[in-house]
Order: structure tokens, then sequence, then C-alpha cells
């Protein structure tokens, strides 16, 4: 592998090196600029940014609208700052993302080792509802969600989220498991294991890569999500999200643009937490089985 | 009533059959290769042996034992896959004992069977390693670790060594032999290496287009070949095909072929039978070993023929020198000896061992006359 990767880079003159260096600089530094803009204006008290000038440095640094976004921000009625929030978005993320990684799996195990007559059918539907714009679900989820009693709770939005996350965990897993090989099924099911253990034995084991693909996807969407935080999440079970714009949207008082800034930037942290963390297996698992050896 | 018993076996996938009544009888600690060209349903047959595909009509039974609906796992069956199969997660040693585990055997007994094995194949050294650590060779031997441990009524071997490169393969070909004369246990080996077949087995069933054409020992097989499939599927290089007609002199018959230049040949034949088919057209089949120079004659051959003929190709491959000629406008292969000297485009005596001559039949392809 890593000699592959050092045949691929080409040679390049001295000159051609330095006008490509400089290119990469300029267009990190043109991604990274919202980031900085944010990060500096977080870190300084309003006037400095009332005052006028938004890219200019903090005069005296303080953590305070850090503070103040996290524990002390009035959102909505209460000033609670976004902990509240922030913890139901992970008891959302956490058991949406492992639960439609899981039957993801469970989904491609079947659709490539225990295939049944109409098991195109099955797989083509399910690639289906990746394509489904989400505003059309809306009514019909909410109707539904009401006649199961999960209405505005945390167990309804996370069923949500597996719904429409089933699709794409199916779609990643169906094509590692397409190139994992059948034979090895056969020896399991000669050496006595039946269906469950064959999966968790032989298939989940290898499929390192691809979970966290399929992880680092889903914890993103779900994450982010703000359509159906808003809409089927009601007051107790609302995540970070909608409190960011509850926040940033309030019509009533000062706006702290230094509070919202270190807002949006605590909102962000755990999916960049997860790709810095994650970010190497995410690639490397997208290329998996395209390049032989 | 065999060991392994395939009865009327046949094999649909909807309308298409690709497996036409097989038969075959397997005995206790007999070496059966399947063997036949790509396609031709062989590892389909072993697949239903070993329950991985549904069997259509007919019955497959094991040891006495009806098996057309038992789980793979209760045939009390072994299987080497083609590529081998070793579960990468696993250390060499946990995949040789899954099967064990899975059946519910205490660990000790599973650790005992592990050494008993390791000792066996000498991988004793390779437990704690996995798959990906291991040569294609060691790969080899740990797949067929994996399939001794369950001590099983049957083995079968799915093109074991069609992945390993040349040298090994006659290696691993000469150890798994070994193997079952030490265990004599009741084998069943899928490949499309005819050398494989011919070394290997105690019976082959050569098989084409869903059929078995021939059933035999190595040497049945070999010398008798039921049809020309079989006669030219088996041997290397194959048998010598030749178009010829029997005419019969003093109530003996003779193959009649024509050489270069139109000129006739009468070549005797050793079938008595073939002396009521006068003037029948046949195809007369000769080895290429059969066919060779002064010297290198079967010298116990009863019946021996010379013709001269002009040499059109020559290749010398170091044991032996083959040189063709062509006869009825069929190239002819012989089995020279190396110092034999034939030049292309000279004449050359070649001497025809036709106790080992076969006739076939040209519309059925079948072998006639005995």
């Amino acid at each position: 592998m890593s000699v592959a990767t050092q045949s691929t880079a080409v040679r390049t003159g001295r000159a051609g090196r330095a006008l490509i260096v400089t290119v990469l600089i300029f267009f990190a530094l043109f991604y990274l600029l919202p980031l900085g803009v944010m990060v500096i204006n977080s870190l300084k008290p309003l006037p400095e940014i009332t005052g006028g000038n938004m890219m200019a440095l903090p005069q005296e640094p303080t953590l305070e609208p850090w503070r103040s976004a996290w524990s002390t921000a009035q959102i909505g009625v209460q000033a609670t700052g976004l902990k509240p929030y922030f913890l139901n978005s992970i008891l959302m993320v956490v058991p949406a993302v492992a639960i439609s990684t899981m039957l993801g799996a469970l989904n491609g195990y079947v659709l490539t080792k225990w295939r049944f007559p109409g098991h195109r059918w099955v797989f083509g539907l399910l690639l289906f509802s990746c394509f489904i714009p989400f505003q059309i679900v809306l009514i019909p989820m909410a109707r539904l969600l009401g006649l199961m009693g999960l209405a505005g709770s945390l167990p309804g939005l996370i069923l949500v989220h597996v719904v429409y996350g089933i699709g794409f965990s199916t779609l990643y897993f169906r094509n590692y498991y397409a190139a994992f090989p059948t034979e090895l099924v056969r020896a399991a099911m000669i050496d006595g294991a039946g269906f469950f253990r064959i999966f968790w034995r032989i298939m989940l084991p290898v499929s390192g890569p691809i979970a966290v693909v399929c992880i680092i996807w889903q914890f993103t969407n779900i994450w982010n999500d703000f359509l159906f935080g808003v809409s089927f999440a009601g007051l107790d079970a609302m995540p970070m999200t909608v409190a960011l714009n509850n926040l940033v949207q309030s019509s009533t008082g000062v706006r702290e643009y230094n509070v919202h800034f270190a807002a949006a930037i605590l909102a962000a942290l755990p999916t960049l937490i997860v790709y810095i963390v994650a970010g190497r297996y995410f690639v490397r698992g997208l290329m998996a089985g395209s390049v032989k050896g | 009533m065999g060991f392994l018993d395939i009865d009327n076996v046949t094999k649909s996938y909807g309308t298409v059959e690709v497996l036409h009544r097989v038969d075959i009888s397997v005995g206790e600690g007999e070496f059966l290769v399947l063997v036949g060209p790509s396609g031709c349903g062989k590892s389909t047959l072993l697949n239903m042996i070993a329950g991985l595909e549904e069997i259509t009509s007919g019955t497959i039974s094991i040891n006495g034992r009806v098996v057309n609906d038992v789980h793979p796992s209760r045939r009390n069956i072994a299987m080497v896959f083609q590529s081998y199969a070793l579960y990468p997660n696993m250390t060499v040693g946990q995949n040789m004992t899954f099967g064990l585990e899975m059946h519910g055997v205490p660990r000790a007994e599973r650790e005992r069977a592990l050494k008993d094995v390791a000792q066996l194949l000498q991988i004793g050294h390779l437990l704690d390693r996995k798959p990906g650590q291991l040569s294609g060779g060691q790969r080899q031997r740990v797949a067929m670790g994996r399939a001794l441990v369950r001590d099983p009524d049957v083995f079968l071997f799915d093109e074991p060594l069609s992945n390993l490169d040349a040298k090994l393969r006659v290696d691993m070909r000469t150890e798994i032999k070994k193997l079952h004369h030490r265990l004599g246990r009741t084998t069943v080996y899928v490949t499309h290496d005819q050398i494989e077949a011919l070394t290997l087995s105690t019976r082959i069933a050569v098989m084409n287009k869903g059929h078995v054409q021939q059933l035999g020992t190595p040497r049945e097989i070999y010398d008798r070949p039921a049809n020309t499939f079989v006669a030219s599927f088996m041997g290397n290089p194959s048998m010598n095909l030749m178009p010829a007609r029997i005419v019969v002199q003093g109530g003996v018959p003779h193959a009649q072929v024509t050489l270069e230049g139109a000129s006739q040949k009468l070549l005797r034949l050793g079938q008595p039978a073939l002396a009521a088919q006068d003037g029948r057209e046949v195809i007369l089949g000769l080895r290429p070993e059969a066919i060779t120079d002064e010297g290198g004659a079967d010298r116990s051959a009863q019946l021996v023929e010379q013709v001269d003929h002009v040499v059109s190709v020559v290749e010398p491959a170091g044991a032996d020198t083959f040189a063709s000629f062509t006869v009825g406008g069929r190239d002819v292969v012989a089995r020279l000896r190396a110092n034999s000297q034939p030049r292309v485009g000279a004449q050359f005596p070649f001497r025809l061992n036709m106790d080992k001559a076969v006739v076939f039949d040209p519309r059925t392809e079948a072998r006639i006359g005995d």
C-alpha cells in the first residue's frame, strides 16, 4: 500500500512545486477563514464586535462568551445555555448511529450472503429511501409518531433518524460485503456456525473500515440535522441544532454575537472531533476494494 | 451400497438442468476425483455433497444416512476450499478449532485435537499467526488442518491446489496422497487437472456438460477411455485420434489409415470383435507413448506396426522428444526417446504399439470393439 502511494506522486520541478504549495496554502487559508473569524470573535467582549471590526484580533481576550453559550445563555424561556441540548443531541445521536449502523450491517449481510428471491427489489427500495426529500415525509411521519405515542419524544426522534439512516448504511455494508468471499461463509456453515454466529464472528470483525465510514456519515448527518429536530423533538428532546437556532434567532434583547459564535463552534465541535479522530479511516474505507492489493 | 452414495442425482437452476442423473457409489476409504473442464458440474456436485447446494432430485447418502435435508454442519464432512477460506480475523489455531467450538466440543479436547493435527501437518509454529501472515503453501496446510481437526466421515476438496505455483502444487499433491494413505478417509476431490486426477485417485469420474462420461480406476480411464472426450481430456499430450476404416484381412481386423501422399496403410488391431465390422468408418485412438522410435518400442507388445513418415514438427522436452506427423489430415504426436533424432522434413521410422490402440464410433464417439 505504502509503495503504491509513493509511486503515484509525480515528479515536478522546483518552480512547479513552489506554485503548487502556494496555491494549496492560499486555499487552505481561504477555507479556514470562516472558522478563524468565528474563533476570534468568540473570544472578544461584545463592544469590540459592535464597534465594527470583525477581522481584528481581540484587544481584551475573554472566555466569557463560551461560558455564557455553554451554561447561561437565554434559549427559549430559560437561561440554561446549550448544555442540556448538547446532552439531548448526544442521547439522540449515539443510539441512532449505533442502531442504524447495526441494521445496515445486518441488511448488507443478508443482501449479499443470504440472498432470497426479490433481494434486488428490496435493495433498490432501500436505496430509494436515500433520495427521498425529507420535507415530503414530515407530515406522514408526524402522524405515525403520534399514533405510536412517540410524538415530541427522544425515542421518536431516534426512530426517525434510524429509519432514514438505514438506506445509506445498507448501501455501504452491502457494497462492502459483496466483495467479501462467499466461500468464508460456506466454510463457517460447514463448521456449524448459524446465521448470527457467522455475522458476529466472521463478518463483523472484518467490517472495521466500512463501519467507520458509516458511523462518521451517520453521526455527521444526525448531529447536524435540523429539519427532523425542529419538526419532531418538542421542548424536552430539542437537539443542539434547534437550540442554536433559537439562541441566534431570539428577537428580544441585545444580540450577543460573541456568544453566538462560541455556541456555533460548540455545536460543530463533535463532528469536527469525529473527523479528526477517524477521518483517515473514512478515506481509507471509501477506497477499500476499489484497488486490488 | 457404498459409504458415500450419489444416487440418480440431478441439479436444475430453474428449467436448466446442469447435472443429469449422476450415479456414483464411493466405498469407504476411497479417493474419488471428479475431473472435467470448467462448467462441467463437478463443483456443483461437490457442493451438493457438502450441502451447500440443494439437490433437485435423487438422493445422497453418507454412511447409510440420506443427507438431502441435513444441514452441512451435521453431515460430518469437512471441506477444503479453492481460496482456502481461512477466517482472516482469527489466528491459525482459532481457525482450526472454530468448527469444534461451534459443535460444543470442550476446550481441553479442542486443544488436544489441534495439537495432534498441527504435529501431523508440521504447522505447530504457525498456530498464533493470522492467515494474512502465511504463505500460499502454509495457508493450504492450515486449510487442510481445519478439515482434519473435525475428524469427519468424508473429506471434500474443491480444487485445493489451483492457487499454488507449479512446484508447490506437485509437493502438496504428494502430501495429500500420503495423508490419504495414512488416514484412509473417504475423500472426494474436484480438479480440472488431469494429472492430479490420475496421481491422487483410487477412482476417477470424468465429467462433461453435466454428465459423468466415465467412472473407473485411473488405469481404466487412461487405457480404455469410454469415449473420445475422455480420451482427449485425460493425458498430456492428449491421445491421437485418427480417422480410419476397418478392413478385415484373413479374418483379422485392421485399421486402414491415410498417410501423406494419399497412400493407405493397414494397421493390425487387437480387438477380434471388430472383424464383424468390415468397411466401417471409425476413429483410431493411440496415445503418444504408443508411437515411438524403434528402440523405444515396448518389447512385450504383441502388435507392433512400422510406419515410415515425414516428420513435420520436432519438440524436444528434456526427458522425451515429441515428433509430429500427419495421418488422415490430423496431426499425430509421437513420444520418442530423448536421444532419437528425427529431422523435420525427413522420413522417420515410427513404431506403433497397436496393443494400446482403441477404436471409437465416429458418430456416437463411444469406444467400440471390446
